[in-house]
């Protein structure tokens, strides 16, 4: 099972992320879920959001408290947002920033190997829009292969309709430009 | 059968709503139910079900609302949790004494105070004496077909009471998971067009719900309660109907790995499937235990819960309400009912857990089977006690 959680900020999307990879996921033959951190949504406030895929029925509802992947929204969600916590051994963290994994790495310590993507840049430059959910997917999908990328697009093809196509190059423009550290 | 599809249990129970082709639905939105009843009104909205919506200023004119609706035959659903459910509370008597057919879906939530939105079962336990019918989902797909299920149960001429379909807020209703969705023509093979038994007719005018003289109270009281208890049987019918149909099987009182077992927990609800990863870990480490859960509240089904049950040493309860000052958790309260008396009855280790939204987790398990296993090596049965306090628990801080 690949037990994933997002830290964003509330209007950031961070569970439509979750919803589109569960989405995606149960399209391609697997089970999956897809939740919020079950709170009063504030716009700005930090948020989480989850999600695990399985070849098999998932009963667990509990949080996801020790990931497999983090994905991070926001650069500076890290400022008040530990997003290193619990991951797992062999965990991943995905990382919207314009600096270098060394750089962001030492200043939050954080854990696990890294993958940073500077998805304001691209999100800015294709939607318009500082949202970063869409693009981050582009480097989730890339670091972990997790779910068919064609899948992921129809989904995001279906959420977003007629402003997909903006959506759809960021995402692309992540699953190219991320840098993936070695493991 | 169904292809299965990634969707919000919320949108799914909407959707299985209209699969239904419900007549009347009137609502009020409140966390964590807003989803349900918002999605009814686009279907509404978009032309793709042909019902009167009807948007009210409150819960209690959503339950006045829907007695109207049902007492003139329209097949009738709504949907609400926490605080609409309690300002329901009067209305919920006169819909099961009028033996109105409809189906209500409450996303369990908290009670103030402290405002919580979150989940427990707080708002349909307060609830257990109004005469409704109460049954609990533990994922998605059985919301669905419980709603499915109830609207068939609830018009039944054997049964024709109102019905609760039970499912956690935000641990359900917010949760994307794979639903087998029924299409509309096969929900209709399966629940026929409702036939009201009686109904208010200009034409034919008749009197629901006069006042009822000390001379005709207690019996009416007796007929709520045969009402409920009668209905035991036609919806175990219509559960084994449903499989039929649909292939998912459903039983009043539910087991999962019992045998062999001396300790089982019981369970309702959003955890239970939590439980029984929990169980699927501790048996592998060849600890035998396993879980019992009540599909079926209301009528509380008794045989089938001491069948469930037979030959066990304790029972560890989790339950998700309890009264203050008063005698624990009502699940608790109601199998020690039940087995009161028995001959070899299990001992009950009460716990309350996951108030206000608290995750329950496999510490939580873990902690609870720990004192199961105490009480089966000769410990005193504890008192009830609220695991997950912060700073220790009353009386032992």
């Amino acid at each position: 099972m690949l037990e994933l959680r997002f830290h964003g900020r509330g209007g950031q999307g961070a569970v439509t992320s979750a919803e589109l990879i569960a989405l995606a996921a149960i399209a391609q033959g697997n089970f999956a879920q897809a939740f919020p951190s079950f709170g009063p949504e504030r716009r700005g406030a930090p948020v989480m959001a989850f999600a695990r895929i399985d070849q098999k029925q998932i009963r667990n509802r509990t949080a996801v408290s020790n990931p497999d992947a983090v994905i991070v929204l926001d650069p500076h969600i890290l400022h008040v947002a530990n997003s290193s916590d619990g991951l797992s051994k062999d965990g991943i963290q995905i990382v919207n920033t314009m600096r270098s994994a060394d750089e962001v790495r030492k200043e939050y310590n954080l854990k696990g190997r890294l993958i940073t993507v500077d998805a304001n840049h691209i999100a800015e430059q294709e939607i318009g829009r500082v949202i970063t959910n869409t693009t981050m997917l582009g480097a989730l999908i890339r670091a972990t292969g997790v779910v068919e990328k064609e899948l992921l697009i129809d989904e995001l093809k279906v959420r977003f309709g007629r402003i997909a196509e903006g959506n759809i190059n960021a995402f692309n423009r992540a699953y190219e430009e991320c840098c993936v550290e070695e493991g | 059968m169904a292809e299965r599809k990634g969707m919000e249990v919320s949108i799914a129970i909407a959707e299985a709503a209209s699969a239904c082709d419900v007549d009347c639905i009137a609502a009020y939105p409140i966390t964590p139910q807003t989803h349900v009843v918002e999605h009814l009104s686009e279907i509404v909205a978009d032309g793709d079900l042909d019902a009167e919506f009807i948007p009210v200023e409150s819960e209690h004119a959503a339950m006045s609302c829907c007695c109207g609706c049902a007492a003139a035959g329209a097949r009738t659903f709504t949907a609400t949790a926490s605080q609409g459910l309690a300002l329901m509370h009067e209305i919920l008597f006169i819909a099961a004494n009028l033996r109105l057919p409809m189906v209500m879906v409450v996303a369990n939530r908290s009670l103030s105070g402290p405002i919580s939105i979150w989940n427990d079962h707080s708002d349909v336990m307060t609830e257990r004496d109004v005469g409704w019918i109460q049954v609990f989902a533990e994922n998605g797909q059985e919301a669905v077909d419980l709603v499915i299920m109830g609207h068939r149960m609830s018009e039944d001429k054997r049964i024709l009471l109102p019905l609760m379909v039970n499912f956690d807020g935000f641990i359900l209703s917010h949760m994307v998971e794979p639903i087998e969705m029924p299409t509309r023509e096969e929900v209709k093979r399966f629940l026929p067009d409702y036939e009201p038994q009686q109904r208010l007719d200009i034409d034919n005018p008749i009197t629901m719900g006069p006042v009822g003289m000390p001379v005709v109270y207690t019996e009416a009281k007796m007929a709520a309660e045969w009402a409920v208890r009668d209905a035991y049987k036609p919806m175990v019918e219509i559960m084994g109907e449903f499989e039929k149909e649909f292939g998912r099987k459903y039983k009043p009182v539910e087991t999962y790995r019992t045998d062999d077992s001396e300790i089982l927990f019981v369970v309702m609800g959003g955890i239970s499937e939590t439980a029984m990863t929990w169980v699927d870990k501790v048996r592998d480490a060849g600890v035998k235990v396993g879980l019992v859960r009540f599909r079926m509240w209301r009528p509380l089904p008794v045989e089938d819960f001491k069948k469930a049950i037979a030959g066990v040493k304790v029972l560890g309860v989790l339950d998700r309400h309890f009264s203050p000052g008063g005698p624990g958790g009502p699940m608790a309260q109601e199998i020690k009912y039940m087995l009161y008396g028995q001959d070899h009855a299990p001992k009950i280790v009460e716990t309350v857990v996951g108030l206000g939204g608290r995750d329950v987790n496999f510490i939580d398990f873990d902690q609870i089977f720990d004192r199961c296993k105490a009480v089966l090596g000769g410990a005193p049965v504890p008192p009830f006690e609220l695991i997950q306090v912060r700073g220790g628990h009353y009386g032992k801080a």
